[in-house]
Protein backbone atom coordinates (compact mmCIF):
# COMPACT_ATOMS: atom_id res chain seq x y z
CA UNK A 1 0.00 0.00 0.00
CA UNK A 2 0.94 3.45 -0.96
CA UNK A 3 0.90 5.80 1.72
CA UNK A 4 -1.51 8.34 -0.39
CA UNK A 5 -3.67 5.40 -0.74
CA UNK A 6 -4.66 5.09 3.31
CA UNK A 7 -7.78 5.18 3.41
CA UNK A 8 -9.62 7.65 5.23
CA UNK A 9 -13.01 6.57 5.43
CA UNK A 10 -15.52 7.31 7.86
CA UNK A 11 -16.31 4.87 10.58
CA UNK A 12 -16.89 5.03 14.10
CA UNK A 13 -13.30 5.35 15.19
CA UNK A 14 -14.26 8.62 15.19
CA UNK A 15 -16.21 8.90 18.09
CA UNK A 16 -13.40 8.46 20.40
CA UNK A 17 -11.47 10.55 18.67
CA UNK A 18 -9.00 7.66 17.26
CA UNK A 19 -7.32 7.27 14.25
CA UNK A 20 -5.22 3.85 13.65
CA UNK A 21 -1.81 3.44 12.80
CA UNK A 22 -0.51 1.68 8.98
CA UNK A 23 2.29 0.58 7.34
CA UNK A 24 2.49 1.79 3.97
CA UNK A 25 5.59 3.15 1.56
CA UNK A 26 6.37 6.19 0.77
CA UNK A 27 7.36 7.50 -3.23
CA UNK A 28 11.06 6.00 -2.67
CA UNK A 29 9.35 2.68 -1.63
CA UNK A 30 10.91 2.94 1.78
CA UNK A 31 8.34 1.88 4.99
CA UNK A 32 6.92 4.63 6.86
CA UNK A 33 3.48 5.01 9.19
CA UNK A 34 0.22 6.93 8.09
CA UNK A 35 -2.89 7.33 10.18
CA UNK A 36 -6.07 6.19 9.23
CA UNK A 37 -9.58 7.27 9.99
CA UNK A 38 -10.97 3.89 8.80
CA UNK A 39 -11.74 1.63 5.80
CA UNK A 40 -14.95 0.70 4.36
CA UNK A 41 -14.70 -2.62 3.92
CA UNK A 42 -13.62 -3.27 7.80
CA UNK A 43 -16.50 -1.05 8.89
CA UNK A 44 -19.67 -2.83 7.17
CA UNK A 45 -17.56 -5.99 9.07
CA UNK A 46 -17.78 -4.42 11.89
CA UNK A 47 -21.59 -3.01 11.56
CA UNK A 48 -22.66 -6.20 10.82
CA UNK A 49 -21.53 -7.77 13.48
CA UNK A 50 -23.15 -5.33 15.74
CA UNK A 51 -26.48 -5.78 13.61
CA UNK A 52 -26.05 -9.63 14.27
CA UNK A 53 -25.51 -9.08 18.21
CA UNK A 54 -28.55 -6.41 18.16
CA UNK A 55 -30.75 -8.82 16.60
CA UNK A 56 -29.67 -11.47 19.28
CA UNK A 57 -30.44 -9.44 21.69
CA UNK A 58 -33.92 -8.60 20.46
CA UNK A 59 -34.81 -12.63 19.91
CA UNK A 60 -33.74 -13.32 23.72
CA UNK A 61 -35.91 -10.37 25.05
CA UNK A 62 -39.08 -11.85 23.28
CA UNK A 63 -37.98 -15.03 24.36
CA UNK A 64 -38.46 -14.24 28.14
CA UNK A 65 -41.60 -12.03 27.56
CA UNK A 66 -42.99 -15.28 26.15
CA UNK A 67 -41.37 -17.49 29.27
CA UNK A 68 -39.44 -19.30 27.04
CA UNK A 69 -35.71 -18.14 28.36
CA UNK A 70 -34.85 -16.58 31.48
CA UNK A 71 -33.28 -13.00 32.43
CA UNK A 72 -30.04 -14.08 32.41
CA UNK A 73 -30.14 -15.25 28.33
CA UNK A 74 -30.96 -11.93 27.99
CA UNK A 75 -28.09 -9.95 29.82
CA UNK A 76 -25.45 -12.43 28.47
CA UNK A 77 -26.83 -11.22 24.88
CA UNK A 78 -27.00 -7.72 25.77
CA UNK A 79 -23.23 -8.02 27.66
CA UNK A 80 -22.16 -9.38 23.99
CA UNK A 81 -21.29 -12.79 25.55
CA UNK A 82 -21.38 -16.23 25.14
CA UNK A 83 -22.19 -19.02 27.30
CA UNK A 84 -18.43 -19.78 27.66
CA UNK A 85 -17.59 -16.14 28.86
CA UNK A 86 -20.26 -15.46 31.29
CA UNK A 87 -19.70 -19.26 32.80
CA UNK A 88 -16.14 -17.93 33.44
CA UNK A 89 -17.14 -14.46 34.65
CA UNK A 90 -19.67 -16.19 37.11
CA UNK A 91 -17.40 -19.59 38.09
CA UNK A 92 -19.95 -21.88 37.41
CA UNK A 93 -19.70 -24.97 34.69
CA UNK A 94 -21.70 -24.03 31.06
CA UNK A 95 -24.19 -26.53 32.37
CA UNK A 96 -24.62 -24.83 35.13
CA UNK A 97 -25.92 -21.80 33.34
CA UNK A 98 -27.46 -22.99 30.81
CA UNK A 99 -29.71 -24.60 33.38
CA UNK A 100 -30.55 -21.11 34.71
CA UNK A 101 -31.81 -20.41 31.56
CA UNK A 102 -35.11 -21.96 32.15
CA UNK A 103 -37.97 -20.00 33.41
CA UNK A 104 -38.29 -22.45 36.27
CA UNK A 105 -34.97 -22.40 37.64
CA UNK A 106 -34.34 -19.63 37.39
CA UNK A 107 -37.24 -18.77 39.29
CA UNK A 108 -36.06 -20.92 42.13
CA UNK A 109 -32.48 -19.75 42.11
CA UNK A 110 -30.85 -18.15 45.56
CA UNK A 111 -29.82 -14.92 46.10
CA UNK A 112 -26.43 -15.61 46.25
CA UNK A 113 -26.41 -17.90 42.94
CA UNK A 114 -28.38 -14.28 41.56
CA UNK A 115 -26.03 -11.90 43.10
CA UNK A 116 -23.62 -13.45 41.23
CA UNK A 117 -25.06 -12.91 37.35
CA UNK A 118 -25.73 -9.56 39.01
CA UNK A 119 -22.84 -8.29 39.80
CA UNK A 120 -21.33 -9.47 36.26
CA UNK A 121 -24.24 -8.00 34.48
CA UNK A 122 -23.21 -4.57 37.30
CA UNK A 123 -27.51 -4.24 37.96
CA UNK A 124 -29.51 -5.18 40.68
CA UNK A 125 -30.90 -8.58 41.54
CA UNK A 126 -34.37 -7.03 41.65
CA UNK A 127 -33.59 -5.59 38.12
CA UNK A 128 -32.26 -9.16 36.93
CA UNK A 129 -35.60 -11.03 38.79
CA UNK A 130 -38.23 -8.03 37.40
CA UNK A 131 -36.80 -8.30 33.87
CA UNK A 132 -39.51 -9.25 31.66
CA UNK A 133 -38.80 -8.67 28.21
CA UNK A 134 -41.81 -5.48 27.98
CA UNK A 135 -44.16 -8.34 28.68
CA UNK A 136 -47.46 -7.35 30.20
CA UNK B 1 2.83 5.41 47.65
CA UNK B 2 2.91 9.02 46.85
CA UNK B 3 -0.52 10.20 44.68
CA UNK B 4 1.61 12.31 42.00
CA UNK B 5 3.81 9.88 40.80
CA UNK B 6 4.57 9.95 36.78
CA UNK B 7 7.48 8.32 35.61
CA UNK B 8 9.54 9.62 32.92
CA UNK B 9 8.05 7.95 29.77
CA UNK B 10 7.45 8.42 25.97
CA UNK B 11 4.12 7.45 24.41
CA UNK B 12 4.64 6.24 21.12
CA UNK B 13 1.74 5.09 18.81
CA UNK B 14 2.16 1.75 17.31
CA UNK B 15 -0.17 -0.06 14.86
CA UNK B 16 -0.14 -3.14 16.94
CA UNK B 17 -0.59 -3.11 21.03
CA UNK B 18 2.40 -5.62 22.36
CA UNK B 19 4.66 -4.48 19.79
CA UNK B 20 4.04 -0.96 20.62
CA UNK B 21 4.02 -2.02 24.57
CA UNK B 22 7.48 -3.91 24.21
CA UNK B 23 8.95 -1.58 21.67
CA UNK B 24 8.01 1.97 24.14
CA UNK B 25 9.57 -0.24 26.80
CA UNK B 26 12.89 -0.84 24.90
CA UNK B 27 12.73 2.89 23.93
CA UNK B 28 12.05 3.68 27.85
CA UNK B 29 15.57 1.95 28.86
CA UNK B 30 17.59 3.49 25.78
CA UNK B 31 16.77 0.88 23.59
CA UNK B 32 15.99 1.77 19.65
CA UNK B 33 14.42 -0.53 18.61
CA UNK B 34 11.31 0.10 16.05
CA UNK B 35 7.96 -1.49 15.97
CA UNK B 36 8.45 -3.90 13.14
CA UNK B 37 11.84 -5.12 14.44
CA UNK B 38 10.36 -6.55 17.68
CA UNK B 39 7.44 -8.14 15.27
CA UNK B 40 10.06 -9.65 13.10
CA UNK B 41 12.42 -11.16 15.88
CA UNK B 42 9.40 -12.27 17.57
CA UNK B 43 8.17 -13.88 14.96
CA UNK B 44 4.65 -12.72 15.04
CA UNK B 45 3.52 -13.01 11.53
CA UNK B 46 1.59 -16.28 10.95
CA UNK B 47 -2.17 -17.63 10.06
CA UNK B 48 -3.76 -19.91 11.43
CA UNK B 49 -7.48 -21.29 11.55
CA UNK B 50 -9.22 -23.03 14.20
CA UNK B 51 -12.64 -23.95 12.84
CA UNK B 52 -13.37 -25.73 16.46
CA UNK B 53 -12.77 -22.96 18.71
CA UNK B 54 -15.55 -20.36 18.25
CA UNK B 55 -15.38 -16.80 19.06
CA UNK B 56 -18.95 -14.22 18.61
CA UNK B 57 -19.99 -16.83 17.06
CA UNK B 58 -18.17 -17.65 14.17
CA UNK B 59 -14.68 -19.58 13.77
CA UNK B 60 -11.04 -18.16 15.23
CA UNK B 61 -9.01 -17.09 12.37
CA UNK B 62 -5.31 -15.39 13.18
CA UNK B 63 -2.94 -13.51 11.32
CA UNK B 64 -0.45 -13.41 14.09
CA UNK B 65 1.01 -15.91 16.83
CA UNK B 66 -0.15 -16.58 20.28
CA UNK B 67 -0.65 -13.43 22.85
CA UNK B 68 2.42 -12.85 24.83
CA UNK B 69 4.58 -15.30 22.31
CA UNK B 70 5.87 -11.81 20.56
CA UNK B 71 7.57 -10.66 23.47
CA UNK B 72 9.26 -14.16 25.05
CA UNK B 73 10.48 -14.76 21.40
CA UNK B 74 11.83 -11.22 20.84
CA UNK B 75 13.57 -11.55 24.48
CA UNK B 76 14.97 -14.76 24.21
CA UNK B 77 16.65 -13.54 20.93
CA UNK B 78 17.79 -10.22 22.16
CA UNK B 79 19.39 -11.15 25.40
CA UNK B 80 16.83 -9.63 27.22
CA UNK B 81 15.34 -10.90 30.96
CA UNK B 82 12.28 -10.33 31.71
CA UNK B 83 9.74 -10.90 34.32
CA UNK B 84 6.04 -12.28 34.52
CA UNK B 85 3.76 -11.83 36.60
CA UNK B 86 0.18 -13.32 36.99
CA UNK B 87 -2.22 -13.15 40.23
CA UNK B 88 -5.31 -14.75 41.70
CA UNK B 89 -6.07 -11.67 44.18
CA UNK B 90 -6.64 -8.18 42.52
CA UNK B 91 -5.29 -6.54 46.28
CA UNK B 92 -2.18 -8.12 45.41
CA UNK B 93 -2.03 -7.21 41.82
CA UNK B 94 -2.40 -3.54 42.64
CA UNK B 95 -0.04 -3.77 45.44
CA UNK B 96 2.50 -5.04 43.13
CA UNK B 97 1.95 -2.31 40.45
CA UNK B 98 2.28 0.20 42.87
CA UNK B 99 5.59 -1.16 43.93
CA UNK B 100 7.00 -1.07 40.63
CA UNK B 101 5.46 2.62 39.52
CA UNK B 102 6.86 3.91 43.21
CA UNK B 103 10.31 2.08 41.73
CA UNK B 104 10.06 4.00 38.74
CA UNK B 105 9.44 0.88 36.75
CA UNK B 106 6.78 1.73 33.67
CA UNK B 107 5.38 -2.09 33.35
CA UNK B 108 3.29 -3.65 30.34
CA UNK B 109 -0.27 -5.49 31.23
CA UNK B 110 -2.23 -7.36 29.57
CA UNK B 111 -5.87 -6.49 29.57
CA UNK B 112 -9.58 -6.95 28.10
CA UNK B 113 -10.98 -4.76 25.84
CA UNK B 114 -14.63 -5.05 26.86
CA UNK B 115 -14.51 -2.82 29.69
CA UNK B 116 -12.14 -0.38 28.75
CA UNK B 117 -13.82 2.80 28.26
CA UNK B 118 -11.83 5.00 26.17
CA UNK B 119 -12.22 2.58 23.47
CA UNK B 120 -15.57 3.49 20.98
CA UNK B 121 -18.47 0.91 22.17
CA UNK B 122 -18.72 -0.81 18.59
CA UNK B 123 -14.87 -2.01 19.30
CA UNK B 124 -15.43 -3.18 22.99
CA UNK B 125 -15.65 -7.02 22.64
CA UNK B 126 -14.22 -9.68 25.15
CA UNK B 127 -11.19 -9.81 23.81
CA UNK B 128 -8.55 -10.84 26.28
CA UNK B 129 -4.79 -10.00 24.52
CA UNK B 130 -4.82 -6.29 24.39
CA UNK B 131 -1.48 -4.90 26.08
CA UNK B 132 -1.12 -1.30 27.71
CA UNK B 133 1.58 0.32 29.50
CA UNK B 134 1.27 2.02 32.99
CA UNK B 135 3.87 4.87 34.01
CA UNK B 136 2.12 6.64 36.81
CA UNK B 137 -0.39 6.99 39.11
CA UNK B 138 -2.52 10.40 40.12
CA UNK B 139 -5.15 10.46 42.60
CA UNK B 140 -6.93 7.36 42.02
CA UNK B 141 -5.96 7.14 38.32
CA UNK B 142 -3.47 5.42 36.71
CA UNK B 143 -2.03 6.58 34.03
CA UNK B 144 -1.77 4.67 30.49
CA UNK B 145 0.31 4.49 27.95
CA UNK B 146 -2.15 2.48 24.97
CA UNK B 147 0.04 1.83 22.10
CA UNK B 148 -2.86 1.99 19.77
CA UNK B 149 -4.27 5.50 21.02
CA UNK B 150 -2.53 8.86 19.51
CA UNK B 151 -2.33 9.54 23.00
CA UNK B 152 -1.97 8.81 26.47
CA UNK B 153 -4.96 8.54 28.82
CA UNK B 154 -5.85 7.45 31.96
CA UNK B 155 -8.29 4.40 34.35
CA UNK B 156 -9.70 4.76 37.56
CA UNK B 157 -8.02 2.04 39.91
CA UNK B 158 -11.57 0.14 40.14
CA UNK B 159 -11.69 0.54 35.83
CA UNK B 160 -8.14 -1.09 35.92
CA UNK B 161 -8.94 -3.81 37.95
CA UNK B 162 -12.09 -4.31 35.80
CA UNK B 163 -9.65 -4.74 32.44
CA UNK B 164 -6.82 -6.53 34.33
CA UNK B 165 -9.36 -9.12 35.58
CA UNK B 166 -11.83 -10.30 32.84
CA UNK B 167 -12.90 -13.18 32.10
CA UNK B 168 -13.05 -16.06 29.24
CA UNK B 169 -10.63 -16.82 26.49
CA UNK B 170 -6.85 -15.88 27.45
CA UNK B 171 -8.19 -14.57 30.88
CA UNK B 172 -5.10 -11.61 31.57
CA UNK B 173 -5.47 -12.62 35.61
CA UNK B 174 -3.99 -9.31 36.18
CA UNK B 175 -1.24 -10.74 34.02
CA UNK B 176 2.20 -7.95 34.50
CA UNK B 177 5.46 -7.96 32.81
CA UNK B 178 8.71 -5.91 31.86
CA UNK B 179 12.25 -6.38 31.22
CA UNK B 180 14.38 -6.86 34.08
CA UNK B 181 18.20 -6.93 32.67
CA UNK B 182 19.84 -6.32 29.35
CA UNK B 183 22.61 -7.19 27.27
CA UNK B 184 25.74 -4.42 26.62
CA UNK B 185 24.72 -4.86 23.13
CA UNK B 186 21.99 -6.48 21.74
CA UNK B 187 22.27 -9.40 19.48
CA UNK B 188 20.35 -7.90 16.49
CA UNK B 189 21.34 -9.79 13.84
CA UNK B 190 20.93 -13.59 14.90
CA UNK B 191 17.90 -12.72 16.14
CA UNK B 192 16.71 -11.26 12.91
CA UNK B 193 17.96 -14.50 11.60
CA UNK B 194 16.03 -16.74 14.22
CA UNK B 195 12.74 -14.31 13.99
CA UNK B 196 12.94 -14.86 9.97
CA UNK B 197 14.04 -18.51 9.89
CA UNK B 198 10.77 -19.59 12.60
CA UNK B 199 7.94 -17.52 10.64
CA UNK B 200 9.12 -19.18 6.99
CA UNK B 201 9.18 -22.56 8.77
CA UNK B 202 6.09 -21.90 10.77
CA UNK B 203 4.23 -20.58 7.86
CA UNK B 204 5.12 -23.73 5.60
CA UNK B 205 4.60 -26.09 8.39
CA UNK B 206 2.68 -29.20 6.84
CA UNK B 207 -0.21 -28.67 9.33
CA UNK B 208 -3.47 -28.34 8.40
CA UNK B 209 -4.17 -25.30 10.81
CA UNK B 210 -1.45 -22.96 10.28
CA UNK B 211 0.21 -21.25 7.47
CA UNK B 212 -0.51 -21.79 3.42
CA UNK B 213 -1.88 -24.95 4.34
CA UNK B 214 -4.59 -23.13 6.69
CA UNK B 215 -5.28 -20.69 4.19
CA UNK B 216 -6.05 -23.66 1.75
CA UNK B 217 -8.40 -24.96 4.16
CA UNK B 218 -10.18 -21.72 4.64
CA UNK B 219 -10.76 -21.30 0.89
CA UNK B 220 -12.30 -24.91 0.87
CA UNK B 221 -14.32 -23.94 3.41
CA UNK B 222 -15.48 -20.91 2.37
CA UNK B 223 -17.25 -22.47 -1.13
CA UNK B 224 -19.08 -24.72 0.94
CA UNK B 225 -20.56 -22.18 3.43
CA UNK B 226 -23.46 -20.97 1.20
CA UNK B 227 -24.69 -24.25 1.10
CA UNK B 228 -23.67 -25.75 4.32
CA UNK B 229 -24.46 -22.83 6.81
CA UNK B 230 -27.03 -20.52 4.43
CA UNK B 231 -26.23 -17.11 3.40
CA UNK B 232 -26.35 -15.15 6.74
CA UNK B 233 -24.07 -17.42 8.57
CA UNK B 234 -21.52 -17.29 5.23
CA UNK B 235 -21.30 -13.56 5.41
CA UNK B 236 -20.88 -13.68 9.08
CA UNK B 237 -17.79 -15.82 8.80
CA UNK B 238 -16.72 -13.91 5.91
CA UNK B 239 -17.20 -10.85 7.79
CA UNK B 240 -15.05 -12.84 10.85
CA UNK B 241 -12.06 -13.04 8.61
CA UNK B 242 -12.13 -9.66 7.16
CA UNK B 243 -12.09 -8.07 10.96
CA UNK B 244 -9.41 -10.53 11.89
CA UNK B 245 -7.40 -9.66 8.72
CA UNK B 246 -7.85 -5.72 9.37
CA UNK B 247 -8.58 -5.20 12.98
CA UNK B 248 -7.04 -2.28 15.12
CA UNK B 249 -3.89 -3.60 15.40
CA UNK B 250 -2.94 -4.99 12.35
CA UNK B 251 -1.28 -2.58 10.33
CA UNK B 252 -3.21 -3.18 7.70
CA UNK B 253 -3.53 -6.21 5.04
CA UNK B 254 -3.18 -8.54 8.09
CA UNK B 255 0.52 -7.47 9.58
CA UNK B 256 2.00 -7.93 6.06
CA UNK B 257 2.84 -4.72 5.71
CA UNK B 258 4.34 -4.46 9.33
CA UNK B 259 6.81 -7.25 8.20
CA UNK B 260 7.49 -5.84 4.53
CA UNK B 261 8.25 -3.21 7.16
CA UNK B 262 10.78 -5.44 9.04
CA UNK B 263 12.32 -6.78 6.08
CA UNK B 264 13.36 -3.37 4.88
CA UNK B 265 14.59 -2.45 8.02
CA UNK B 266 16.76 -6.25 8.82
CA UNK B 267 17.55 -5.78 4.94
CA UNK B 268 19.76 -2.64 6.09
CA UNK B 269 20.92 -4.21 9.71
CA UNK B 270 21.91 -7.26 7.80
CA UNK B 271 23.22 -5.52 4.30
CA UNK B 272 21.20 -8.03 2.53
CA UNK B 273 19.48 -7.44 -0.89
CA UNK B 274 17.56 -10.02 -1.58
CA UNK B 275 15.31 -8.66 1.65
CA UNK B 276 14.45 -5.54 0.15
CA UNK B 277 13.20 -6.80 -3.06
CA UNK B 278 11.39 -9.50 -0.43
CA UNK B 279 9.95 -6.99 1.36
CA UNK B 280 8.80 -5.50 -1.85
CA UNK B 281 6.77 -8.92 -2.54
CA UNK B 282 5.27 -8.65 1.31
CA UNK B 283 4.05 -5.15 0.11
CA UNK B 284 2.48 -6.63 -2.53
CA UNK B 285 1.23 -9.89 -1.38
CA UNK B 286 -0.44 -7.17 1.47
CA UNK B 287 -2.15 -5.81 -1.38
CA UNK B 288 -3.48 -8.94 -2.56
CA UNK B 289 -4.58 -9.06 1.10
CA UNK B 290 -6.99 -5.44 1.02
CA UNK B 291 -7.98 -6.80 -2.73
CA UNK B 292 -9.37 -9.87 -0.96
CA UNK B 293 -11.49 -7.66 1.86
CA UNK B 294 -12.67 -5.65 -0.66
CA UNK B 295 -14.12 -8.40 -2.94
CA UNK B 296 -15.00 -10.68 0.76
CA UNK B 297 -17.01 -6.88 1.37
CA UNK B 298 -18.66 -6.74 -1.51
CA UNK B 299 -20.66 -10.40 -0.71
CA UNK B 300 -21.50 -9.59 2.60
CA UNK B 301 -22.39 -5.62 2.34
CA UNK B 302 -26.07 -6.76 1.79
CA UNK B 303 -26.56 -9.21 4.00
CA UNK B 304 -29.65 -11.04 2.82
CA UNK B 305 -29.10 -11.03 -0.86
CA UNK B 306 -28.21 -13.77 -3.13
CA UNK B 307 -24.71 -13.82 -2.88
CA UNK B 308 -22.33 -15.77 -5.99
CA UNK B 309 -18.47 -14.38 -5.15
CA UNK B 310 -17.92 -16.86 -3.09
CA UNK B 311 -16.21 -19.18 -5.30
CA UNK B 312 -13.96 -16.05 -6.58
CA UNK B 313 -12.76 -14.92 -2.98
CA UNK B 314 -11.79 -18.31 -2.74
CA UNK B 315 -9.62 -18.53 -5.45
CA UNK B 316 -8.19 -15.38 -4.49
CA UNK B 317 -7.40 -17.11 -1.14
CA UNK B 318 -5.90 -19.72 -2.68
CA UNK B 319 -3.89 -17.76 -5.31
CA UNK B 320 -2.30 -16.04 -1.47
CA UNK B 321 -1.59 -19.32 -0.25
CA UNK B 322 0.97 -20.04 -3.38
CA UNK B 323 2.16 -16.91 -3.22
CA UNK B 324 3.12 -16.98 0.26
CA UNK B 325 4.12 -20.43 0.24
CA UNK B 326 6.65 -19.53 -2.71
CA UNK B 327 7.41 -16.84 -0.09
CA UNK B 328 8.46 -17.86 2.79
CA UNK B 329 10.37 -20.68 0.80
CA UNK B 330 12.57 -18.15 -0.78
CA UNK B 331 12.80 -16.23 2.19
CA UNK B 332 14.42 -19.24 4.33
CA UNK B 333 16.92 -19.22 2.26
CA UNK B 334 17.86 -15.71 1.97
CA UNK B 335 19.09 -15.22 5.61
Amino acid sequence: MKKEEVPQDKSNLASANIREMMYAVDENGKYTTSLSTGWDPKTIALDNAIKEIEERIALAKERVANNQTSPIEYYMELHKMDLTVLASYVGLWKWRVKRHFKPSVFNKLSDKTLQKYADVFDISINQLKTFNGGAS
Amino acid sequence: MAEHLKIDFTHNQAAHCENGVVSNLMRHNGFEISEPMVFGIGSGLLFSYLPFLKVNYAPVFTYRSMPGFIFNKFAKRTGIKMKREKFTNPELAKKRLDQNLANNNPVGLQVGVYNLIYFPDEYRFHFNAHNMVVYGKEGDRYLISDPVMEDVTSLTSKELEKVRFAKGAFAPKGHMYYPTAFPEELELKSAIVKGIKQTSRDMTAPVPIVGVKAMKWVAKNIRKWPKKLGTKKANHYLGQIVRMQEEIGTGGGGFRYIYGAFLQEASEILKNDQLMELSKEMTSIGDAWRDFAVDASRIYKNRNAESSGYDDVAAQLEALAAREESFFKTLKKSV
